[in-house]
């Protein structure tokens, strides 16, 4: 067993909310990704069997949704918005500076596992552009020495 | 920066106001006076006829009229009905349901609340999309306190009405706004639209009748029921009632929300409340809805802002997402990255999607880099044809849209590619 009886107990009280079980396997998957960092192919296999539906099942939601990860990811996950409005904006320039600051290429970890840089869709910053999206907080209107900054505090 | 819109009216006016994102500085404004009016004093059918009667239009994109969809939930109490809100905001260039959410999320709340009574409807689940982790804890939060005062739950406001509200947060897809895509994703499946008949009202989130809504859409609802249909139909346009909340972003010197009557001049909103362009700038193309409508070149920008009258210009007010370019812009790079967008998002069920959107993108990617001819500009035109009405849902209607868009009024620029055998336009902002 990978996902702890916590974790367990947090998605029964999803399920709890629903009409069809089914229905809280998105809530399960952000909890167990929260609790093991991301879903392996044995952690799919578990929320499977807790869900009644085959594995597959599971990683076809997992590979679907872009913030399921299949694989191992750095501690912090840094995503700067290159969709128009933000690439108007310079987000594009800046994401390449980020990208050169940390010495590693798109979407790649940074070899201590610290960041994983990407881009991301519109996140809906659009007046605040350019911006980067760390976990769940923003970071908006950003110039490149501030973006250095907020990644470089990254611990 | 505190993030509220620069000019405000009903909908916004007490943004900047902390206290209004809690359930008592909502209700030290008003808060909740309409939805007590609509379960104490008005029967569900009256409910409807207002918010009918109001012309209020949905302001997720597609402008449906509210009032018609809340009518077709079937009556009779055989089996649940379910209320969904569409706040799976990611139309690029749109920014206001997350301000709504996070300024005014007993807003929301109220206007479920009322259009939940209106069609008797026992849960609404409410699809917030992944990203927005603090525009969804404020919505948690209101839930919480709206239970605790006896808002939500059984026996609302000491009524016979019960009602739940479940919060529920996407993991990053644009297809699950889509409104069956938006279903598919509540059942915990992967978010691939429907294919319609039947639609949500007769099946919809697990099976059940459904009306989707999106959160601009069920915020006005409070102010229609509170101040009359006729009240509402004061602002904006004859056939286009109420204000909305554009988004201004891009090329202007006050990128931000502006809560305006529905009709309002585009170039009104970009150089009166926008500020215009920086010192020199002129504009080359307005996008006037999010990146799925059509852009507008510099000679149109006097249309009104309603569908009626961006209709006559082949464009569509779609979430009132302006999106303003200047004219170092590469409209080649503009489609460039209009089509990686749609490749990237495209559910894949349909062939003419998945395939069109990639060959689109690939077109652009060649004709950026000097590599295009003059018969690439035919294949877009073509393969964007193949796609437009082709599929089960709208998406791919807007992919191809922009991309006719481009090819419609900056044709030139394509053909400067071609010619050069290189982008001309240097300073435009970088891929």
């Amino acid at each position: 067993m990978v996902i702890s009886a916590e974790t367990r107990a947090r998605i029964d009280l999803e399920i709890a909310k629903y009409p069809k079980q089914r229905g809280a396997l998105l809530p399960a998957l952000h909890l167990v990704q929260e609790e093991l960092g991301h879903i392996s192919p044995d952690t799919a296999r578990e929320v499977a069997e807790i869900f009644g539906v085959s594995p597959v099942e599971v990683m076809e939601v997992v590979t679907f949704y872009n913030m399921f990860y299949d694989r191992p990811q750095g501690r912090h996950h840094v995503y700067v918005c290159t969709n128009l409005p933000c690439s108007i904006r310079g987000a594009r320039g800046l994401l390449r500076a980020l990208e050169k600051h940390l010495g590693i290429g798109p979407g790649e970890t940074t070899a201590d596992g610290r960041i994983t840089l990407g881009h991301e869709e519109c996140l809906g910053a659009c007046a605040y552009a350019p911006m980067m999206r760390i976990g769940g907080k923003y970071h908006e209107d950003l110039d490149l020495e501030e973006a250095k900054r907020i990644v470089d505090a990254l611990r | 920066m505190l993030k509220v819109p620069y000019v405000t009216n009903y909908l916004s006016e007490h943004f900047a106001e902390d206290a209004y994102a809690t359930l008592e500085g909502y209700e030290r404004r008003g808060g909740y006076e309409a939805a007590r009016k609509a379960i104490t004093k008005l029967t569900p059918d009256q409910v409807v006829d207002v918010v009918k009667a109001s012309g209020l239009q949905g302001r997720g994109g597609a402008g449906f009229p509210t009032g018609l969809k809340w009518s077709f939930m079937p009556k009779g109490a055989d089996k649940p009905r379910y209320l969904a809100c569409n706040a799976d905001e990611s139309e690029p260039g749109s920014f206001k349901d997350r301000i709504l959410m996070e300024r005014a999320p007993h807003k929301l709340l109220e206007g479920i609340l009322i259009a939940a009574w209106a069609t008797q409807s026992q849960t609404t689940f409410i699809y917030c999309r992944g990203e927005y982790a603090f525009p969804g804890a404020q919505i948690a939060r209101a839930i919480e306190e709206a239970y605790a005062k006896g808002y939500l739950g059984k026996r609302v406001m000491g009524s016979k009405f019960s009602h739940d509200v479940v919060l529920m947060m996407g993991a990053g897809a644009y297809i699950a706004g889509e409104e069956t895509g938006l279903l598919e994703s509540l059942e915990g499946k992967m978010a691939k639209p429907r294919k319609k008949p039947p639609f949500p009202a007769e099946y919809g989130a697990f099976g059940m009748p459904t009306t989707v809504n999106n959160v601009e859409t069920f915020c006005h609802v409070p102010h229609i029921i509170g101040s009359g249909a006729e009240w509402f139909k004061g602002f904006g346009t004859e056939k286009s009632p109420g204000t909305t909340i554009f988004g201004v972003s891009g090329h202007v010197v006050r990128p931000g929300l502006y809560e305006l009557p529905l009709g309002t001049r585009l170039d009104e909103i970009v150089f009166e409340h926008a500020g215009g362009l920086s010192a020199g700038r002129k504009v080359k193309g307005v996008i006037p809805g999010g990146m799925s409508m059509p852009i507008l070149p510099a000679g149109q920008l006097d249309v009104p802002m309603a569908n009626e009258f961006l209709r006559e210009r082949k464009s569509m007010l779609g979430t009132g997402g302006i999106i303003v370019m200047d004219d170092t812009t590469c409209m080649v790079r503009v489609g460039w990255i209009v089509t990686y967008f749609f490749r990237d998002e495209s559910c894949g069920q349909c062939t003419q999607c998945r395939e069109g959107t990639g060959w689109m993108h690939k077109i652009f990617e060649r004709i950026e880099r000097g590599a295009g001819s003059r018969d690439d500009l035919e294949i877009l035109l073509d393969v964007a044809a193949k796609m437009d009405g082709q599929t089960i849902c709208a998406f791919a209607d807007a992919a191809a849209w922009p991309v006719q868009g481009l090819l419609r009024h900056f044709r030139e620029d394509f053909e400067a590619h071609v010619a050069h055998g290189k982008c001309p336009f240097p300073q435009s902002f970088e891929l």
